[in-house]
């Protein structure tokens, strides 16, 4: 770094921020951010709000009377019911804002930590990964002005994020929504935003890949919620005071308002950071902490057929994925066992489920399970679909397609492992699900049954990747406008259940027509047809591909 | 026997942008055709159109005797291509890419791979992240040359290249004449199609320009003469065809001017009256050729585009190979 010797050429301004510091030019670098995301922070900000704001909005007419409020807090009060939303403490007094902040700060939580380690990774790997950064960096720019700015932006989206959030439900002027507990409400938005900004402040300086380093972080997102989930459904309530979702729904806005467990937040955002800035002193830029390692000189057989040369890019994601699934299921599968003492006794639950269509309570927890591994096994599966795009604008595809390599077989090697991949992926959340579900039921029966319920979801994803081939062969532009179907299936498949859906919603969704098994009977004719969809999609991809100019750089 | 690769006509545009405005191109078996043309005039789009990346809007395009657009796989196999901006696979080596490419190709030459890969100091076991732009180009070269590729597409493949490295590639692209591959080369770098090229197009704004043998281009262009005579020259700016005629000292003995290649031998005569003491002709480069055809750009640019040829710093025609390195116009 520069030292502060007197440079009386440097103009004012530049010497005004310069100062020979590590942070120079960070005000700037801020500015310049808030310029590059000026449609995606207030994407991002406005679904978040008008999302919770409509959520509890529908409230208001769904649980209009206290005895459906009654109602709601004894289905919730379930080990599903409390993994998939909060801690039970929030049902000893179920209004709307308690139900709010108990169904809602968890599922929260994750997207606002998805916000911001998108946000982190975005300013700082990326732009070093692409060498902005280093261009960037040869200006008056310190050391650590481009973390200190993304963490800054992502403090004030958090922040815009926290009041719009806070005056937005006090707005409402709902019975149980005050201003109080609406301040708690978006504030604990923001403090757990920060952590996980502040964790992938660290993993972007351990690898040198955007996508390793928001991996990473984003693992410690899905660990957080799975830490929770565990913690608040079972007998162990510790395991949440692990996780910082925890803590933020141990806040219990509009029931207790208590500030405190925020503190913990900001604490570890603080150390995390730290961290942070401390590890990027000891890289060099463009670098990762772990170190590159040489490789073979010359390819394997494998290597160069499209199939096993698409198996190469993908398998890194594929086995996370995998071995992910697997765990998430094998944690749901070890509840399973509760789900059923539990509830057995209480009556009403029995009733309700009676209804349903005669099922047990571990089956019908079983099948709400699935949607959720699902959904999951489909970001995979247009994450692996989304491939053949995101080679050809980083100019990829260019140099395969100029050899004796047609164009549907490069990418039908890509869909082959986002379809087969996908499969390999359900099976393993079934088995995960299946083995640790027949552990803690005693039902070794379930095993075959939990992984056939996961593989009745295959032909879905298969329409998924469909759906992503024909937008990347007739509307490359508007790949990405594939991830609409597994956040759809999400709010549809999950939150539906809350909120009470109509059923068209549902049958919108390829995941919608899969019969819920194991509480429902299997039925052959959806799994077909949504076969013949999936191909015929990918057929009509594949033909808009043959037509259309490759994308070059 | 037919083309190598016919082109008449060709139109590209995307949305607005017109790429290519009626380009045409014949390259003949067996020679190393260059491709010149300033940045942004549709030299890579047409590559891209040949290989039946891009889909033309208009025009009749051959290569290989067949239609790159319909049968573009079969053409594929018998062509090599080096893009101009080679992008690697982060976690695949070096040699992994080399090796993919060309079996994807139709399979490689192990030996000439071996050999490549030691002539250009290229490290294969380093991953494509590892790599500079001159080492990821140096892959696609490796790649393009270790395979029996008849035709050899080459988008500025010496961009990020070293001097060194560049003196080897202009070994290997004469070791593929010989063998008989037909190379079609683009360049903004002059000196290197000087050398390597039998003819040239010179494009501009997605139309071909001029285009044949460097002696039928040098022929339209003029050749710079300075010279020291024992009288002062008098009447030299008179004659037809003498441009920016300078007076090099007090005296007037030695001048320099520019003389179109029609009219050298007047001019000569002219001086030979006045006592030639020493006579140093400079042949019309590429670069000159290209001032003449950019000539406006160059000057609403800043550069000086008027008596250009005369200017001493620029025009240094007595340099020796592989030692220039001024060559990019833009």
């Amino acid at each position: 770094m520069t030292t502060a010797t007197t440079a009386p050429e440097a103009p004012a301004s530049v010497g005004q921020v310069a100062g020979g510091n590590a942070l120079a030019g960070t005000r700037t670098l801020i500015r310049f951010a808030l310029r590059r995301d000026r449609i995606r922070f207030p994407v991002w900000i406005l679904a978040l709000l008008l999302g919770t704001l409509m959520t509890a909005n529908s409230f208001s007419t769904l649980y209009s009377d206290p005895q459906d409020r009654a109602n709601a807090a004894r289905s919730m009060g379930s080990p599903a019911g409390l993994a998939m939303s909060g801690p039970r403490h929030y049902l000893d007094d179920y209004a709307f804002g308690s139900m709010l902040a108990h169904q809602m700060l968890g599922f929260m939580a994750v997207l606002v930590g998805l916000m911001s380690v998108l946000i982190i990774t975005r300013h700082t790997r990326a732009e070093e990964e692409t060498g902005r950064a280093e261009l960037v960096r040869s200006t008056v720019v310190g050391r650590h002005a481009h973390l200190a700015a993304a963490l800054s932006v992502a403090v004030l989206a958090n922040l815009a994020l926290a009041l719009l959030l806070a005056f937005g439900l006090a707005g409402l002027g709902m019975e149980g929504i005050d201003t109080a507990g609406s301040l708690l409400y978006g504030f604990g938005h923001a403090a757990v935003g920060l952590v996980f900004a502040a964790v992938s402040a660290v993993t972007v300086q351990l690898t040198a890949h955007t996508r390793g380093a928001s991996g990473m972080a984003l693992a410690v997102v899905g660990v957080a919620y799975v830490l929770r989930a565990a913690g608040d459904s079972g007998e162990n309530a510790a395991l949440s005071w692990l996780s910082p979702i925890g803590w933020v729904q141990r806040s219990y806005p509009y029931v207790d308002n208590r500030w405190w467990p925020l503190l913990l937040c900001l604490a570890l955002a603080v150390a995390c950071a730290a961290a942070g800035f401390a590890l990027s002193t000891r890289r060099d830029v463009g670098a990762g902490l772990r170190p590159e390692k040489l490789g073979r000189p010359t390819a394997s057989d494998a290597l160069t057929t499209p199939l096993g040369f698409a198996l190469r890019l993908h398998r890194g994601m594929l086995i996370g994925f995998g071995a992910g699934l697997f765990l998430m299921g094998a944690m749901y599968g070890s509840i399973l066992g509760d789900a059923e003492d539990m509830l057995k006794d209480i009556d009403q639950i029995q009733e309700a489920l009676d209804r349903i269509g005669g099922a047990g309570v571990a089956e019908s927890f079983a099948s709400m399970v699935m949607v959720v591994l699902t959904v999951v096994a489909a970001v995979y599966v247009v994450m692996a679909a989304l491939r053949p795009r995101s080679e050809e604008t980083a100019g990829r595809a260019e140099p395969l397609l100029a050899t004796g390599l047609s164009r549907a077989r490069w990418v039908g090697g890509h869909l082959a492992v986002a379809m087969g991949g996908g499969t390999v992926v359900l099976l393993l959340a079934g088995l995960g699900f299946g083995i640790a579900g027949a552990a803690s039921t005693g039902d070794a029966g379930l095993l075959p049954d939990l992984v056939g319920a996961a593989l009745a979801y295959a032909p879905a994803l298969w329409v998924t990747v469909g759906v992503a081939v024909v937008l990347f062969g007739w509307f490359p532009q508007a790949s990405q406008a594939a991830w609409i179907v597994p956040v759809y299936a999400f709010v549809v498949g999950y939150l539906g259940q809350i909120l009470q859906f109509p059923g068209w919603m549902n049958n919108l969704s390829p995941f919608g027509h899969v019969p819920r098994l194991p509480a429902a009977d299997m039925d052959w004719t959806p799994l077909l047809l949504l076969s013949l969809v999936a191909a015929g999609l990918v057929w009509l991809g594949l033909a808009g591909f043959r037509r259309r100019d490759l994308e070059t750089k | 026997m037919t083309k190598a690769i016919t082109v008449s006509g060709l139109h590209k545009s995307f949305g607005r942008t017109r790429a290519l405005d009626g380009l045409d191109l014949e390259v003949e078996p067996g020679e190393v055709h260059g491709f010149l043309g300033p940045n942004g005039s549709g030299k890579s789009t047409t590559l891209r159109v040949l290989l039946g990346l891009l889909r033309a809007d208009a025009g009749a395009t051959q290569v290989l005797g067949r239609d790159p657009w319909a049968d573009a796989v079969e053409l594929h196999r018998r062509l090599a291509y080096v893009p101009g901006d080679v992008e690697l696979w982060p976690n695949l080596t070096g040699g992994e890419a080399i090796d993919l490419l060309a079996r994807l190709r139709g399979g490689l030459d192990g030996k000439r791979r071996a050999e490549l890969v030691e002539r250009f100091d290229l490290d294969p076991t380093k991953k494509g992240r590892a790599y500079s732009k001159g080492n990821r180009q140096k892959v696609a070269i490796v790649a393009a040359l270790a395979s029996d590729a008849e035709l050899l597409l080459l988008d500025e493949p010496t961009a990020g290249l070293d001097p060194l490295m560049e003196v080897v590639f202009q070994d290997v692209i004469g070791e593929a004449k010989e063998a008989g591959r037909t190379v079609l080369l683009s360049s903004h770098i002059l000196a290197q199609v000087e050398k390597l090229a039998d003819r040239v197009s010179i494009i501009r704004l997605g139309r071909t320009v001029q285009s044949g043998t460097l002696g039928e281009l040098r022929h339209l262009t003029r050749t710079t003469i300075e010279a020291e005579t024992e009288r002062p020259a008098a009447g030299l700016g008179d004659l037809p065809g003498v441009h920016g005629l300078q007076t090099l000292d007090e005296a007037g003995g030695r001048v320099r001017f520019a003389v179109d290649g029609s009219q050298v031998d007047g001019a000569v005569r002219k001086l030979t009256e006045f006592g030639i003491r020493s006579l140093i002709s400079h042949p019309p480069t590429l670069e000159e050729l290209m001032l003449r055809h950019y000539g406006s750009e160059l000057a609403a640019n800043g550069h000086r585009a008027k008596g250009h040829g005369t200017d001493g710093q620029r025009t240094d025609g007595q340099r020796t190979d592989g030692q220039r390195t001024d060559g990019d116009l833009r």
